[in-house]
């Protein structure tokens, strides 16, 4: 795996991104024109996007300065810490949703990191770890959500076939093994679907990046395939184990289907 | 039955319950019921949905709880199974507390059918399977065939997908497969309310004829006063999660001896109309 570095004529000045606010400019025009009423959010959403991005930038241009592997991790746990909140935030009413949260995004992040790097697929670079464990920790984050929010929603309308399980002898996994497959397989649809038109529909964002920053295409295909392969895994174990977490969540210690918001239902 | 009117009142329940334990071929009834409550809610607004409940069925005897709805019939029956976990009271199984075993042996031996016939996805036959395949059980589709005939159904039904059953039929399979399991009681919570008339008087005559031909003890619940005169045999009536009156059907129905009972023969009863705190009328 040999990576060419960016090259000099793809550096953005300031004034780039000042000229690319007519962009905005553009945007907020039409919101006005057709009565969008966006204006101001469209405003307050460049403002901070340029903020949060410029922040990152100096974080990461710290790190790399830096060259310390510590600085590396603080910087992926910080990553988890926030996509487990956002995460868990979708999951109101459920028992242990943070532990839920951090134990299938941290994982399924740590498991293929770990095994990217162990196998010697990615250097431990903080140029390679910070933005594929990104990514990585991004797309887990939007599974666990999808897996989890979907589980909650299906044991809710189909509590009676959950309880009629239950009263024949199920298991509270067996009870609600059919809702969670069918929470799982949707939540891993898009990652499969992506993987599977990869080229054709859309050119994922960090092959483009690359071909940008002026890395040779074939090299920046051969990246873009194994973090394609990658994310395979994450959101697997991901969507697996907030699947099962959630399971056990739903049901009480007596195998019974936790009234969830029960004293709001009172 | 005149102390049972008290109703509430610990000493009188226990009159009743003796009387009924006496009747019990016996000793040991095959379910007992005492004191069982259920509240919903946090400290800050709690609700009684279930308020000292108590009642014994004996062995191979047909129970029927009755009660406009929303009086708590079908929570009781889930405490019963534990689907429920009920605050107080005692559920004893051939005077095992139900608390005290395994909920799987539990939820084996008690078995469940509920107002909607809640069939998985698949055929009739992975339906009647479904419990015994739980415990590993081999069940051959020879036993299924002879289950499906015993609730009315031909043995070809076996291989039906279930979308393709009516309402009646889908009941019958739902039937099939509780029975399937074994059970030594069978809780039946409104079986027929969501069926057309034609399918529900199939299914009440069908429940009949088990009663009559099995060793198996029903806990029917209905809402339907003439299904109840019609079924016959002990029962009780519940409102507002309390016991009102029970004793023999034809008994506490062409005599009752409350006012709350009367309103209910009456059909001027509904299930918000007394609150779980008010006292009927003495």
């Amino acid at each position: 795996m040999s990576l060419a570095p960016a090259v000099a004529g793809s550096h953005f000045s300031f004034e780039n991104v000042a000229v690319a606010v007519v962009m905005v400019a553009v945007a907020v025009g039409l919101s006005r024109w057709r009565r969008l009423d966006l204006e101001r959010d469209i405003v307050v959403a460049s403002i901070r996007a340029f903020v949060q991005l410029m922040a990152i930038g100096y974080v990461i241009d710290l790190i790399f300065r830096s060259r310390s592997s510590l600085a590396v991790v603080a910087m992926l746990a910080a990553m988890i810490g926030f996509a487990t909140i956002t995460s868990a935030q979708r999951f109101r009413g459920l028992p242990r949703r943070y532990g839920i949260a951090l134990a299938a995004i941290g994982l399924s992040s740590v498991t293929t990191l770990g095994l990217m790097v162990a196998l010697g697929i990615i250097s431990r670079d903080a140029r390679y770890l910070i933005p594929i464990g990104g990514m990585v920790i991004g797309n887990s984050m939007n599974v666990a959500s999808v897996t989890g929010v979907r589980l909650m929603q299906d044991a809710r309308t189909q509590r009676s076939l959950i309880e009629t399980a239950l009263a024949l002898g199920a298991s509270p996994r067996q009870a609600a093994q059919s809702v969670l497959r069918r929470a799982v397989r949707l939540a891993l649809i898009p990652t499969i679907d992506s993987t599977k038109t990869m080229g054709i529909v859309f050119l994922p964002g960090a092959m483009t990046g690359m071909i940008i920053a002026g890395a040779k295409p074939l090299d920046a295909v051969r990246l873009q395939v194994v973090i394609m392969y990658m994310l395979l895994t994450a959101v697997a174990v991901t969507a697996v184990t907030v699947g099962l977490l959630v399971v056990g969540s739903l049901f009480t210690a007596e195998q019974q289907v936790r009234r969830l918001g029960e004293a709001v239902e009172a | 039955m005149d102390e049972t009117a008290r109703n509430g009142d610990g000493a009188a329940l226990l009159g009743a319950e003796s009387r009924l334990a006496a009747s019990a071929s016996d000793g040991v009834p095959k379910l007992a019921v005492s004191g069982l409550s259920y509240e919903v809610g946090s400290d800050g607004g709690r609700h009684t949905i279930l308020d000292d409940v108590s009642f014994e069925v004996p062995g191979g005897r047909f129970f029927t709880i009755l009660g406009p709805s929303g009086s708590g019939k079908s929570t009781l029956l889930r405490c019963i199974d534990r689907l429920l976990e009920p605050t107080a009271g005692s559920v004893l199984l051939d005077g095992e507390p139900a608390a005290r075993m395994a909920v799987q042996t539990l939820r084996q031996r008690v078995g469940m059918v509920f107002q909607t016939a809640a069939l998985f996805d698949g055929t009739v036959l992975d339906n009647v399977l479904y419990g015994p395949r739980l415990r590993r059980e081999q069940l051959g589709g020879e036993a299924a065939g002879e289950l499906l005939e015993r609730v009315g159904l031909p043995r070809e039904f076996a291989a039906k997908a279930v979308a393709e059953l009516s309402g009646g039929e889908a009941q019958r399979v739902s039937l099939a497969r509780a029975l399937a399991n074994r059970p030594e009681v069978l809780l039946l919570d409104e079986p027929t309310a969501s069926l057309d008339p034609t399918a529900s008087a199939q299914v009440e005559r069908l429940l009949v004829r088990l009663a009559a031909e099995t060793e198996l003890t029903f806990v029917f619940v209905t809402h339907n006063l003439e299904q109840a005169r019609r079924v016959g045999d002990r029962g009780l009536l519940l409102v507002g999660g309390r016991v009102i009156e029970q004793g023999p059907l034809s008994e506490i129905l062409a005599d009752p001896e409350t006012d709350v009972m009367r309103l209910f023969i009456a059909g001027r009863l509904t299930g918000d109309t007394l609150s779980p705190a008010t006292e009927p009328a003495s």
